[in-house]
């Protein structure tokens, strides 16, 4: 990709699902908030990987064993690099970034936090970022508190002192899911270490969309999953800090994690490995690396321009069209923002809004997000949402805005 | 709006738009339930006063959805001054059309319409089956009101 020509286009037909129809009309997909769609080069990937190399890693010493290992294992290195982790032993794979939050609930804080510790948390996170802390709280009598928002959707940093009094984990995500929120993490990591905090970053909604360095943000832990980045569902990953890894206690048990095993007990696997008991998604680990190739080849800063200038037009369609009667909820700004756009059209029910939208072929989703704290805080108990990403265009917009029209049509 | 009409049926936005029975009871003598839909966040409360037998008021209050909002209307409009068994046994009947398979829907239809024990108004929300996402939506007051006139265990 070179200057600031965004091929979209191009970028639309590497992805065979975007080709297809949904009740008669082209299908326009606006919820890669949820998950992303994948291009060829993924599924034919895995595809390939079942035709040509499939077998157990870590274990045969036979040639196509050695190449499903060296695959896995490049991948691991490859996203290593993508997020500028200090090495590849940091990379974690997990099921999900739910799985890779809750690695660092059941080990780290588990053998780390006490009762009358405190957990800082933010009013934006999603529901993976707010119960494996709500379990470990109420186990362990550790308090849990929330950094407040603003009415635009922002993070209330006025009062962090006493946010952060005996503060010993900030638990923050880069992005919010529900409105596309940019948060500030690395003033946020920069004051909880100040305190001695250890801080995990939930990087879901960001890794696909921006150029992520674990050390800029100053994170601890960073969470992530690959099936929003164009990778497969199935595979996440945790970025820990080395020393912090090799101290935790191991997560599952089960083969691979071990060094050896006798009838009186076990010795653990060298990280990463500790972590990763039992087959590990080998397919959808070596999907994920072709993804990571996928989005280099685009390069993440052209990524982001196409997106906030995505995001600035279709905010600024759905204001001139709709006014008043559509509320987007969140910062104003696009350079504030993701491609997350959450909004609600008079006083139509985002389920119905959603439901009308599809018989035009648009994907959006309509809920709570997860995030039912967040929405408490807002006043509502529903929004409908419509994320973008690479493939999109401001054709997509277009059909947006004329549906959002339709549902209005019907329910006036 | 072409392909919608089974699901946006007029009595339906008619419902929605004027929901019958909304508001509050006093508990007691009333007893009230709360309903939640996970998946959307949908939000019923229902408020029923019975005398002996039979149900003398009841009253709705939703936070969700067209198809919620106007079948929770729609049943406590066919419900009022109905026998505790005769509105159980509409819960049965209701859930039972929304369970039925789509390829199921059209015959479904003429037994019911051949039936004394007709849903009536309520065959309105048979449409609701094609999407089976919004089957929660439909169900959530019914599901509500259930706990509310079942005896618990």
């Amino acid at each position: 990709m070179t200057g600031s020509i965004f091929e979209s286009e191009k970028i639309k037909g590497d992805f065979p699902l975007l080709e297809r129809e949904v009740n008669g009309k082209p299908i326009v997909y606006l919820d890669s908030a949820a998950t992303s769609q994948k291009p060829i080069e993924v599924i034919d990937k895995m595809t390939d990987y079942y035709k040509q190399i499939n077998a157990n890693v870590h274990r045969g010493a036979y040639h196509i064993a050695e190449l499903a290992t060296s695959e896995m294992e490049e991948t691991r290195a490859k996203v290593s690099r993508f997020i500028n982790a200090s090495s590849e032993k940091e990379i974690v794979f997990t099921k999900n970034a739910t799985e890779a939050i809750n690695l660092v609930a059941y080990t780290w804080a588990r053998s780390q936090l006490n009762e009358g510790d405190v957990i800082l948390l933010s009013s934006l996170e999603h529901h993976s970022n707010i119960v494996p802390w709500q379990q470990l709280s109420s186990e362990r009598n550790i308090q849990i508190r929330w950094i407040p928002i603003t009415q635009d959707g922002q993070l209330d940093l006025s009062s962090m002192d006493e946010l952060l009094a005996d503060v010993k984990l900030l638990c923050v995500s880069a992005v919010s899911n529900a409105l596309g929120t940019i948060n500030p993490v690395k003033q946020l990591t920069d004051a909880a270490h100040q305190v001695g905090a250890i801080c995990l970053v939930d990087a879901c909604q960001s890794v696909p969309h921006f150029e992520t360095d674990v050390a800029e943000l100053g994170a601890d832990f960073l969470a992530f999953s690959g099936h929003k980045m164009c990778g497969p569902t199935g595979v996440g990953v945790l970025w820990g800090r080395l020393d912090l890894l090799e101290k935790m206690p191991p997560f599952l048990g089960g083969g691979e994690m071990i060094l050896n095993v006798t009838s009186d007990g076990f010795t653990t696997n060298e990280v990463p490995w500790k972590f990763e008991a039992g087959t590990p998604p080998i397919a959808e680990i070596i999907g994920l690396g072709v993804a990571v190739t996928y989005l280099e080849k685009i390069g993440m800063k052209a990524i982001r321009e196409h997106e906030q200038n995505l995001t600035s037009y279709a905010l600024d369609l759905l204001t001139d069209r709709f006014g008043d009667d559509l509320i987007i909820y969140g910062p104003e700004a696009a350079v504030e923002r993701s491609g997350v756009i959450s909004f609600s059209y008079r006083d139509i029910h985002p389920h119905d809004i959603s439901q009308v939208l599809d018989q035009y072929g648009v994907c959006v989703r309509a809920g709570h997000h997860c995030c039912k704290p967040l929405m408490t805080l807002l006043g509502v108990n529903a929004t409908a949402r419509a994320s973008l990403y690479i493939y999109n265009d401001e054709s997509d917009i277009k059909v947006l805005a004329d549906a959002i029209n339709e549902a209005g049509k019907i329910f006036s | 709006m072409p392909g919608l009409e089974d699901l946006y049926k007029e009595i339906i936005l008619d419902h929605y738009k004027n929901p019958r029975n909304q508001g509050e009871l006093s508990v007691p003598p009333a007893i009230m339930e709360e309903g939640f839909n996970p998946l959307c966040g949908d939000e019923v409360k229902v408020y029923v006063l019975t005398d002996g037998n039979v149900i003398k008021d009841i009253r709705i209050g939703v936070q969700g959805c067209s198809i919620s909002q106007a079948s929770a209307s729609m049943m406590a409009e066919s419900v009022l001054n109905k026998t505790l068994e005769e509105a159980k046994n509409l819960i049965e009947r209701f859930k039972e059309m929304m369970s039925a398979h789509e390829s199921n829907i059209d015959s479904a239809e003429l037994s019911e319409d051949n039936n004394e024990n007709s849903l009536g108004d309520l065959q309105a929300l048979k449409g609701v089956v094609k999407y089976p996402v919004r089957i929660k939506c439909a169900t959530l007051g019914w599901n509500t009101f259930d706990q509310i006139i079942t005896p618990k265990e």
